[in-house]
């Protein structure tokens, strides 16, 4: 090995650093407005009555939730990536033209399909299916975007100096595996403008449309067990390959035990899969598939805490930082709201616990612990462990990030909280009898009691996007005006400002 | 075996893809067969129906509204008999939704009729007091997309043997033949022709000129298509 550190090109990790920043706000930003609408319906006309169809909580919704996973997520995965990669594999993208053009290829192409799915789905082009809404000429653009991705990845292994993979490309490889895997499955679909009719008439109605390849039931159980591991190797996996990456870089600390992530890994690639049927207890699908669905979730807690736990456990004797690091503060708590959010899943995919939470806020509290406390604590950590290296500036202000990193927690309670009280008040009344056995509630009544809950999730997703937008100004404000920084500055602990 | 395979990315990558595919080939493929099979009684979609059920997801109406029933007192009470999963059979895609912001709507077309859709649809709170649904009043302006439907119906009568223009069994025991049009003129047709019906039962005089010039606007078609929902 060389005394002198490579000069690794960051070229492609600045790319998606700017999308996962933009579609974040993007993304958080329609969150917020969904969360009023529920509390305040009136807010779903809030541009007038002419663009009521494209300002409309049913409209929205899938727009939110395909830019933070798609979008802020994804791009962040990407961002860390072309980051990462270079430097456990040792081996810098500038060395190949190849792998320089095709990442270069995937952020454009991926760009192209970011702009063409906001405006498919504020048209109303969707198959209704979560997370996977896209009619197939953009699913056909999102393959080419993967593959590029893969292309990328398997292209510098292939090229590497340091032979033994670390744990974090592990993940990659995994999140590249998984996504592929589950989004070809779940999309298999017949575009209609095949038809011909008995007349002979061909090429009628809208050439986009297309009808899926699985019905009822066994669509339902092709898209949960898509839906929920697109979950798994979206906002787990390739997160989990951020933090055993990041923490030990930020912190100087060794990963605790190589054996913990061995057991975590392996234990979560097998156990994952099996737990999409927990979105479907009491449904059509068999019983058995239920069962099984409920008891691997519940296992789905031991690999998942591996993780957690090896990760705190890396901080052991140096607690002190999580006090001085805000940096370091963010991963902490990343961690804390993942073993947060591995236990709570669990307990929701007990039949009878499913019984009350399916169907109510509950859920939408749950992933949103996981993905504001987990996901987006730990993106936001990356990028700014990154910004110095990249940009080979001192981070612009360390009091903006502490700050923050207060504003959001108290966000991401805010909402878990009243989340939590939401889905279980719902829950409880919608089965509430009276003493003669009828209905003790109309629906209508299990809704109005939710304004107060819903006002308070608005308050504490707006606190999580106002945080958003500090990081957003830190990390531009980092890049246009932070203090140069040499290379010896930059070996664990992040250059911060004042 | 660990360490070599950190050493060998490609039987590292094939690991880990046989440890993820395994779940997937157990819980999904022994049953898909049967769950696919259509109860006594189940017919699919007429081509209105169908064009209602895409302007239902072209508006997210699944983002809030489920359409299944579980097999609980609390929801049979409120909603009808628990779904069975042969009731499903021409559903492409399912419907079931993940969030009941608003209630199941599996059997609307038992206990909710034309007129109230209507009402409800363009001021939710009119005959609901409280509610949180926005209005959905570009249903009453936009056209449904017969066309699409139509095109929707060929393909699955082509792929997927969905019984168009055959007799279905019923639970009284009579046959039900659901009508696939032979050309798009008739299909057309067809759609305008049951359109009328729901249209007789609606006040809005807009609608009722609409249909009059031939047009069908959305609000038309997805109340025919809650309507069949029963």
């Amino acid at each position: 090995m060389e005394n002198r550190p490579l000069e690794y090109d960051y070229t492609v990790a600045k790319m998606f650093m700017l999308t996962t920043i933009l579609t974040g706000i993007v993304g958080m930003l329609i969150g917020v407005i969904l969360a009023f609408e529920l509390a305040f319906p009136g807010i779903n006309t809030i541009l007038g009555d002419g663009l009521a169809e494209y300002t409309n909580f049913s409209r929205l919704r899938p727009l939110h939730t395909d830019a933070v996973i798609f979008g802020f997520t994804l791009s962040g995965v990407f961002a860390t990536w072309y980051y990462v990669g270079q430097r456990v594999l040792k081996v810098s993208m500038a060395e190949s033209g190849f792998l320089m053009f095709i990442g270069k290829l995937h952020f454009t192409l991926y760009v192209v399909g970011v702009i063409a799915v906001i405006v498919s789905l504020l048209a109303g082009v969707t198959t209704s299916k979560e997370y996977a809404e896209f009619e197939w000429p953009i699913d056909i653009a999102i393959v080419v975007v993967w593959v590029l991705w893969g292309m990328s990845i398997f292209g510098l292994i292939g090229i590497r100096r340091e032979k033994s993979l670390y744990i974090s490309v592990w993940y990659y490889i995994a999140t590249f595996l998984g996504i592929a895997m589950l989004y070809l499955f779940n999309n298999m679909e017949i575009p209609t403008m095949l038809a011909a009719s008995p007349a002979g008439e061909t090429g009628f109605g809208a050439w986009y449309h297309s009808v899926s390849m699985y019905s009822g039931t066994n669509d339902a159980l092709v898209q949960w067990w898509y839906g929920h591991n697109a979950v798994a190797f979206g906002f787990t996996v390739p997160i989990v390959a951020m933090i055993y990456y990041f923490l030990p870089k930020e912190s100087g600390q060794a990963i605790y035990s190589y054996k913990l992530s061995l057991l975590s890994f392996w234990g979560l690639m097998f156990v994952y899969l099996w737990a999409g049927g927990h979105h479907l207890l009491f449904s059509t699908v068999p019983d058995w598939v239920q069962t099984m669905g409920s008891i691997f979730s519940v296992v789905l807690i031991l690999p998942s805490w591996g993780s957690a736990i090896n990760m705190l456990l890396t901080m052991k004797g140096e607690w002190q930082q999580v006090a001085a690091s805000p940096l370091i503060k963010f991963m902490v708590l990343a961690s804390t709201f993942y073993m947060f959010s591995t236990l709570e899943g669990p307990i929701q995919a007990i039949k009878s616990v499913n019984a009350i939470a399916h169907f109510t806020d509950w859920i939408v509290g749950h992933v949103h612990d996981g993905v504001l406390g987990w996901v987006g604590f730990m993106i936001m950590a990356a990028l700014f462990h990154m910004a110095p290296r990249v940009f080979k500036r001192e981070l612009y202000s360390k009091s903006l990030m502490a700050t923050q990193f207060w504003i959001q927690t108290l966000g991401v309670v805010l909402y878990f909280t009243s989340m939590w009280i939401a889905g279980i008040t719902q829950g409880m009344m919608w089965r509430a009898h009276d003493e003669f056995g009828n209905l003790a509630y109309s629906f209508i009544d299990t809704v109005t009691v939710l304004h107060p809950y819903y006002t308070i999730r608005g308050v504490g997703g707006l606190l999580y996007l106002v945080g958003f937008l500090m990081f957003a100004y830190n990390i531009y404000k980092t890049m246009t005006s932070g203090r140069r920084v040499e290379e010896n500055e930059l070996q664990s602990a992040s250059p911060m400002g004042a | 075996m660990f360490h070599w395979l950190e050493k060998h990315p490609f039987f590292f990558a094939v690991g880990v893809f046989l440890a993820i595919a395994f779940a997937g080939l157990v819980e999904i493929l022994p049953n898909f067969a049967q769950a696919s099979r259509p109860v006594i009684g189940t017919a699919p979609y007429s081509t209105l129906e169908l064009a209602g059920r895409q302007v239902y997801i072209k508006n997210s109406c699944n983002a809030c509204h489920s359409q299944l029933i579980r097999p609980f007192k609390s929801e049979t009470d409120r909603y009808g008999h628990y779904s069975l999963s042969g009731e499903y059979a021409y559903d492409r895609p399912f419907l079931w939704g993940s969030k009941r912001t608003g209630p199941d709507l599996m059997r609307v077309g038992n206990y909710r009729t034309t007129d109230w859709h209507e009402n409800h649809m363009k001021d939710p709170t009119g005959v609901v007091p409280g509610s949180i649904m926005p209005a959905y009043n570009w249903m009453f302006t936009n056209n449904a997309d017969i066309n699409t439907a139509y095109a929707e119906q060929l393909t699955v009568a082509q792929f997927f043997s969905v019984p168009y223009n055959k007799p279905v069994p019923m639970k009284d025991g009579s046959t039900k033949i659901v009508k696939m049009g032979a050309s798009v003129a008739e299909a057309n047709a067809d759609a305008l022709a049951e359109a009328k019906v729901i249209a007789a039962d609606m006040k809005d005089q807009n609608i009722k000129d609409a249909i009059a010039r031939g047009e069908i606007p959305e609000i038309v078609a997805i109340i025919a298509y809650l309507n069949s929902l029963k």
